[in-house]
């Protein structure tokens, strides 16, 4: 009992496995925010005028803002003028242009975090866009991908080869005046990727890229942007850990989806940023915008996300679902642990006729960890026949963390059914127990549990991440019989 | 040589500081099937978690040989991997995780301790479903969350179903008749037969004699109050069914 919980404990605790800092000289910008430094960030990245002016007009909308604290999450103020904007790897020659050339160290550090890039690329089939604090540094199957008409590739690189559709939709799902994140996000990101799929093209191979973040105070703001033209497919992965260290660290990504006329967007993501240590201190605050607009008729965005690291997470999927006949879809794992605090969940907005959405969540607490669902499905006057069906799942461990869930439901049309099932649990000592008599060991028996917990999450992910995603939550396979 | 599979000498055990056994002595051989009867609450179930090695269940005396080594010293997992089953009187739910996935980790953490290979999962099937004939119990509980939703007699058959796999040396068989229709009875009471083997011993808690119909024990022995107070053969349960357990208190005390 008592030494089960510490057991439980302990199972849990393992630590964070992927903490190093990479030595790699960085060229950074001095802490601080201001025009000069928007316009400093565009001029190292190149970009044409039109983003410069995005950028502005961001930052100018972003002044009049002020941080949101509706989330069930706790945090000292942020000081966004201790944060270095720009903080990108020197290399002799800027940009590699195959991963031989690629810093050595760097490929080091994949290899420390298990991802041995080359091989895993070849191995999978798996194009990896590979961005290091702020910079894409490594690129690969670029050939196969623009034999395909699919457009793979840095965002900054977008911005100068592809101007008119980064014009066409940057910002066309996200705009900066969405929230305060999101417009810090517009004014001062550095890099991230940009897809494009063209009509009728089923991307021959998952897209991938590996986010992390490295040197020291430098917020990371990625920005990425995918588009799926009519008939076309994609499923991208986005994967990240990061290096140990005692500051809080401010990520606040964007991410826009476009999915046109019966275009199919599948995201998903693993993410274990630094949670900070067991007090609390140090890790990621993950202010997260990523939503999807299914722009076309039957059209389908799926996010499929595991959440275990960050000390603070803050991220809302969302769908908007505005094609008749569309589908929206959120899966997610969150695990909190320690002091650690998520605040997640998504929104699906019902616009076209007969949309549906599927919401599946499942939250995991251990030590005093703080897991909030937050998720809301709005059906609006015009959605004749819009289903949802949530289903949104805690698993306690310990009886000092916390389990929160806020569903929000806004119906505006009475042929709409929307249906909510909610569940707590807790792992018992007599399922230990149990499982242990029959041979197992706690370890096993609690990733047995955890697993079963999780299944109808992981079988969204594809396969190779499944497995990552297994590894993650120290758990293995289930369903392999039966 | 000894055939002695459990010896339990002078066990005191207590829960949450509660004094439950209180000097406890048995011992059993292979090949033979003890039953163990006793008033509710005289500590037949702490007895079988004492030797599965629940958490909470503090030994403060005697011991415990299990095949003439200590079995106290060992953590829950590896007296399972030994070879000691508990059919739990009260199953576990585990919500989530397949009946079928949990039994064959069990079956290949046991295996891979005993140096043998593990079975996949074509291997496995097909061994769980000529053992669930056996219990004659429907394919469709393997895909079933453990002991989930199942109706309190099906979890009996399933913790039968989980020995007749596991193979142990040391059964224990907490009230596995209790809550059983008559059929189910007669399944499960067949089960337990044909488990029954030279090397292996099975200990029975029960509060009827009717189960000892069926499977017929070579030794039956009275618990109370933490200890045994009276062993005999067969026909000892018949006298309890008769005349209940006061008679035995009353003999303890003019003895
Ligand atoms: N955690 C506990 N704290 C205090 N007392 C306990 C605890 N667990 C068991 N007991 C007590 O120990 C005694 C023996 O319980 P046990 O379950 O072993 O009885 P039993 O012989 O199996 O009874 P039954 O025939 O009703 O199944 C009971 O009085 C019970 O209340
Ligand atoms: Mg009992």
């Amino acid at each position: 009992m008592a030494s089960t919980q510490k057991e439980l404990q302990r199972v849990v605790d393992r630590k964070y496995e992927h903490g190093f800092v990479t030595d790699i000289e960085s060229d950074t910008l001095p802490p601080g925010l201001d025009e000069n430094v928007i316009r400093a960030i565009s001029a190292r990245k190149d970009e044409p005028e039109y983003l410069l002016e995005w950028r502005l007009k961001a930052y100018r909308h972003w002044l009049t803002m002020t941080e949101p604290h509706w989330a069930h999450s706790n945090y000292p103020p942020i000081d966004y003028s201790a944060i270095s904007y720009f903080s990108a790897p020197k290399s002799p020659d800027d940009a590699p242009k195959s991963l031989d050339e690629v810093d050595p160290k760097l490929l080091e550090t994949y290899e420390k975090l298990g991802i041995p890039l080359h091989e895993r690329a070849r191995l999978a089939g798996v194009a990896v866009d590979a961005v290091f604090d702020s910079v894409s540094v490594a690129t690969t199957f670029k050939k196969k991908l623009s034999e395909a008409g699919v457009i793979f590739c840095p965002f900054s690189e977008a911005a100068r080869d592809y101007p008119e559709l980064v014009q066409q939709y940057l910002g066309s799902v996200v705009p900066y005046t969405d929230n305060f994140y999101a417009a810090l996000n517009s004014a001062v990101f550095t890099d991230g990727s940009f897809v494009f799929i063209p009509k009728g093209t089923r991307c021959p191979m998952e897209l991938s890229t590996y986010f992390r973040i490295n040197a020291a105070n430098t917020g990371q703001f990625e920005r990425t942007l995918i588009i799926a033209e009519e008939g076309s497919e994609v499923s991208y992965l986005e994967g990240c850990t990061a290096p140990m260290r005692d500051e809080n660290q401010l990520h606040a990504a964007v991410v826009e989806l476009v999915a046109l006329d019966n275009a199919r967007i599948k995201y998903s993501t693993v993410q274990n940023w630094y949670p900070g240590d067991a007090e609390g201190r140090g890790g990621i605050y993950n202010f997260v915008t990523k939503r999807g607009d299914c722009r076309g008729n039957n059209s389908r965005i799926s996010w499929t996300q595991v959440e275990t690291g960050s000390a603070i997470t803050w991220k809302y999927p969302s769908c908007i679902l505005r094609g008749d006949n569309s589908v929206g879809e959120f899966y997610s794992v969150a695990v909190t642990n320690n002091l650690q605090q998520a605040d997640t969940g998504t929104k699906m907005i019902h616009i076209g006729r007969n949309t549906r959405s599927t919401i599946v969540s499942k939250g995991i607490s251990a030590g005093r960890g703080q897991n909030a669902y937050r998720g809301l499905v709005k059906i609006l006057p015009g959605a004749e026949g819009a289903r949802n069906y949530t289903q949104c799942d805690s698993l306690l461990m310990g009886d000092a963390c916390g389990a929160h869930t806020f569903p929000y439901v806004e119906v505006g049309n009475p042929s709409a059914i929307v249906e909510h099932e909610a569940t707590t649990s807790r792992i018992g000592e007599d399922q230990l127990y149990y499982c242990r008599q029959r041979g197992l060991s706690e370890e096993d028996a609690v990733n047995m549990i955890v697993n079963g917990f999780c299944k109808d999450v992981f079988k969204e992910l594809p396969m190779e991440f499944a497995v990552e995603a297994q590894n993650l939550l120290g758990v293995t396979l289930e369903g392999a019989v039966g | 040589m000894s055939n002695k599979i459990l010896e339990i000498k002078g066990l005191k055990a207590e829960v949450d500081g509660k004094a439950i056994l209180k000097g406890l002595d048995l011992a059993v051989e292979a090949g033979e099937v003890h039953a163990i009867m006793g008033p509710n609450g005289s500590g037949k179930s702490t007895l079988t978690h004492v030797l599965a090695g629940r958490e909470g269940y503090v030994v403060s005396g005697g011991k415990v040989l299990y095949k003439g080594a200590d079995l106290l010293e060992l953590e829950t997992e590896e007296r399972a991997r030994e070879g000691v089953f508990l059919a739990f009187q009260y199953p576990v739910e585990i919500p989530g995780v397949n009946n079928v996935y949990l039994l064959k980790a069990a079956l290949n953490a046991q295996r891979k301790h005993r140096g043998e290979a593990e079975l996949d999962a074509i291997e496995f099937l097909s061994l769980v479903r000529d053992k669930m004939k056996l219990m004659q119990m429907d394919e469709s509980f393997l895909n079933r969350a453990v002991n989930e939703g199942f109706s309190g007699g099906e979890k009996k058959r399933n913790e039968i179903l989980q020995m007749s796999v596991l193979q142990p040396t040391l059964a224990l068989l907490d009230e596995t008749d209790s809550g059983l229709d008559i059929d189910a009875l007669k399944i499960v009471a067949n089960g337990i037969n044909s488990l029954r083997r030279e090397d292996r011993a099975i200990v029975l808690v029960t509060h009827y004699q009717r189960l000892l119909d069926y499977i017929e024990p070579d030794f039956v022995h009275v618990l109370s109050n933490g200890r045994i107070v009276k062993s005999g053969d067969k026909s000892l349960a018949n006298e309890l069914e008769a005349r209940g357990y006061d008679w035995l208190a009353e003999e303890a005390v003019s003895a």
